[in-house]
């Protein structure tokens, strides 16, 4: 497993460093001219895990974007010009988004780039971004490494450090855990991410973590993780996974007569997770970047008009594409030029809009300062709000848990 | 104790899946002396059928449940697609390769191993799949140690297909001829076994026992995608390997073996190591048995 890490890792590497030397003579030529042209389209490029393991998180984030940049396009474009999306699938795949990303700016020369929902996958892309001074504006990749990649790596949602703290918060006040225990997806990093912040959180309680087992995204049987951590009597169980491993766990779970509540991170977010897990996921929770029932008009207004356009309810996936799409389209509105170093210090200064996911102002490090959070619960096969914490809306309020509203 | 218990029933449920598969490629290599690295996918191919068929029955079941008889039913047509597709796998790949360089034989079927596996994308979808509820689910508990109806079942049909197979081999003349043409193919073909039949049974009955695999998998673990194989694949010519390949019990006893080590393993707080434990344990028998626990075959360069 390290292994196919390290050689993901590599081939990235050699991508990176092919697009550095090989590509930006011509690469930069082109979207010179593109500039120079002037009323032509603005190409913005798109990766996904349109297909795969994965596949709900790219598609929602697709249908997000598109949702987004028809509304631009309809109200008059980006001073006069349209945007056009061009569309890469990287099948859920690292390895593949390093692909992606080269093909779109090397071959397309988009002026920026929108994705991943995968940190891994975004991992693998933001180098490239990087090094051919493109920026890219991640929708929902929450580990932190990404935007520490460089000054072109945006993001739109919370990271881990913040997710993480306030599942184990809620965790511990709200479920008034005594024994913790966590289940970590060991191939990816935002659940190791996830998984060090929540022991840390809980270490500073003093509250322990009875038991830590890990799975590999992909397995289909964790009964014996289960039962270990089923030895250990915890009152609550965290997986920070991807709801395609977390309803078969949760359901192998209470199979094995585990009946304590699983808290988890926005991973968990798709409509296949109540497919998967049916009735297993009953009062369980996850921390979640938006709540398609919030009465917030900005959602309300979003939600319906997802609805009329794709006949499913939005996820939070959608959301975050959506609203990474206006930001975009905001800072393309403000740039000397539409392209490169002036079109990444304009989105570095977006500042209070107003998003579906909450208003979003991009700090000194590129990640949104204050992003609401709620934390959602399943019951009777429903989703439900449980608890905002919204840090904008209450200013001087910094800890996250503390602004609960039932 | 009752962990110990715990762990020693998944693993034997999910053994019992790695068996059944490692019949398939024990079979043919006792027969062919060929590793057919396709028969992870033909398992695939098995439980995507499930999916279909046990879809189109829920939907036009006039209760909207599964009734006992509908289960038989999607498990008969999962095995006929299957054994239809392992007869002609034989028949147009394998068999125009009988007289070339083994090696041959060998990257074909990895050959249709991807023809499969990519196919199956292109066919399925690549996304995962939702395996429909054949049988209600019901909860057991023995004092302690829980498992579902479902475990029990993968259970029951892995031993009433293997005990099957058994009497095939040893107990019809069908079997006499198929160990014929394994103990040696010119003499037994000289000998008026039609050995090119012979073959052909032989892929077919190790496909439909992948198909009976691949259903349970389905109902124990109901996500499943068109790369499912390909770990379960392996892991099943590894207990074919352990077991001795060739022998039949010795597949039965190879896949308990690794299904109960994963289960340990798994349960420990080595976890995230566990396919690799799994397999430093197996090459650790190996080196001390090289034909494997009741191998009696030197052992061959593939």
């Amino acid at each position: 497993m390290r292994c196919m890490k390290n050689k993901s890792l590599i081939i990235s590497i050699a991508i990176a460093s092919l697009a550095l030397f090989g590509c930006p003579p011509k690469g930069g030529e082109q979207t010179g001219t593109t500039a120079t042209t002037g009323g032509g389209e603005i190409l913005v490029g798109e990766y996904g895990s349109l297909t795969g393991p994965q596949a709900t998180f790219g598609q929602s984030t697709h249908n997000g974007i598109m949702m987004a940049v028809d509304e631009v396009n309809a109200a008059g474009g980006v001073n006069g010009r349209k945007i056009k999306v061009l569309t890469e699938d990287d099948q859920s795949k690292q390895e593949e988004a390093a692909n992606a990303v080269t093909k779109l700016i090397s071959q397309q020369n988009v002026v920026a780039v929108l994705g991943e929902v995968a940190s891994s996958a975004s991992m693998a892309a933001g180098p490239i971004c990087q090094a051919n001074k493109t920026p890219m504006i991640t929708p929902s990749s929450t580990n932190e490494k990404v935007t520490k990649i460089g000054d072109y790596i945006f993001r739109m949602c919370f990271i881990d450090n913040y997710q993480g703290p306030v599942m184990a918060q809620f965790a511990l006040q709200d479920l008034k855990s005594k024994r913790g225990a966590i289940l970590t997806d060991v191939k990816n990093d935002y659940s190791t991410g996830l998984t060090a912040v929540i022991e840390e959180t809980y270490q500073k309680a003093g509250i322990p973590i009875v038991a830590k087992q890990s799975y590999s995204n992909g397995d289909s049987d964790f009964r014996a993780q289960l039962t270990s951590v089923k030895a250990a009597k915890p009152d609550v169980i965290f997986i920070p996974g991807y709801y395609t491993d977390v309803g078969q766990i949760v359901s192998q779970a209470r199979d094995l007569g585990i009946d304590v509540p699983f808290v988890g991170g926005d991973g968990w977010e798709s409509p296949k997770l109540l497919e998967i897990g049916g009735k297993a996921l009953n009062g369980c929770f996850y921390a979640n970047h938006y709540f398609y029932g919030d009465p917030v008009p900005k959602v309300h207004e979003f939600v319906e008009k997802y609805k009329g356009r794709y006949g499913q309810t939005p996820d939070a996936l959608a959301a975050l594409g959506y609203d990474a799409a206006h930001v975009l389209a905001d800072a393309l509105k403000r740039a000397k030029s539409p392209k490169g170093a002036d079109l990444r210090d304009a989105i570095a200064a977006t500042q209070g809009l107003t998003g579906v996911t909450g208003l979003i102002t991009l700090g000194a490090d590129r990640n949104p300062i204050n992003k609401k959070i709620v934390i959602e619960e399943v019951k009777n096969g429903q989703l439900t709000l449980r608890k905002t914490i919204d840090p904008s809306a209450s200013a001087p309020a910094a800890a996250p848990a503390a602004t609960g509203t039932h | 104790m009752q962990t110990l218990l715990q762990n020693l029933l998944n693993g034997i449920a999910a053994g019992s899946i790695y068996a059944l598969i490692a019949l398939g490629y024990t079979m043919v290599y006792g027969i062919l002396k060929l590793i057919n690295f396709a028969h992870g996918d033909v398992f695939m191919l098995g439980s995507f059928v499930g999916y279909y068929a046990g879809g189109y029955f829920a939907r036009n079941s006039p209760s909207g449940q599964m009734a006992f008889g509908y289960a038989a039913l999607v498990m008969l047509l999962a095995m006929l697609v299957c054994g239809l597709f392992g007869y002609l796998n034989e028949r147009i790949a394998y068999r125009p390769l009988r007289n070339a360089p083994r090696i041959a034989s060998l990257i074909t079927a990895i050959g249709v191993s991807f023809f499969l596996e990519y196919g199956g994308q292109f066919v399925f979808g690549p996304d995962p799949k939702f395996f429909p509820t054949l049988v209600e689910k019901h909860l057991l508990n023995f004092s302690g140690v829980v498992t579902t109806n479902y475990q029990l079942i993968v259970l029951g049909v892995a031993i009433i297909f293997m005990a099957l197979l058994q009497y095939i081999v040893y107990g019809t003349k069908f079997g006499r001829a198929m160990r014929a043409v394994s103990f040696n193919f010119e003499t037994a073909s000289l000998m008026g076994i039609p050995t090119d039949r012979v073959i052909s049974i032989t892929f077919v009955i190790g496909s439909m026992l992948a198909a009976v695999a691949g259903i349970l998998y389905g109902l124990a673990y109901p996500k499943i995608d068109p790369l499912m194989g390909i770990m379960p694949g392996l892991k099943a010519f590894v207990a074919a390997v352990l077991g001795g390949i060739g022998n039949v019990p010795g597949a039965v006893v190879g896949g308990l073996v690794i299904g109960i080590i994963e289960a340990f393993v798994g349960g420990s707080s080595f976890s995230n190591y566990r396919d690799a434990i799994a397999f430093v344990i197996l090459i650790v028998i190996l080196l001390f048995r090289p034909s494997g626990l009741f191998g009696k075959y030197q052992a061959e360069k593939v």
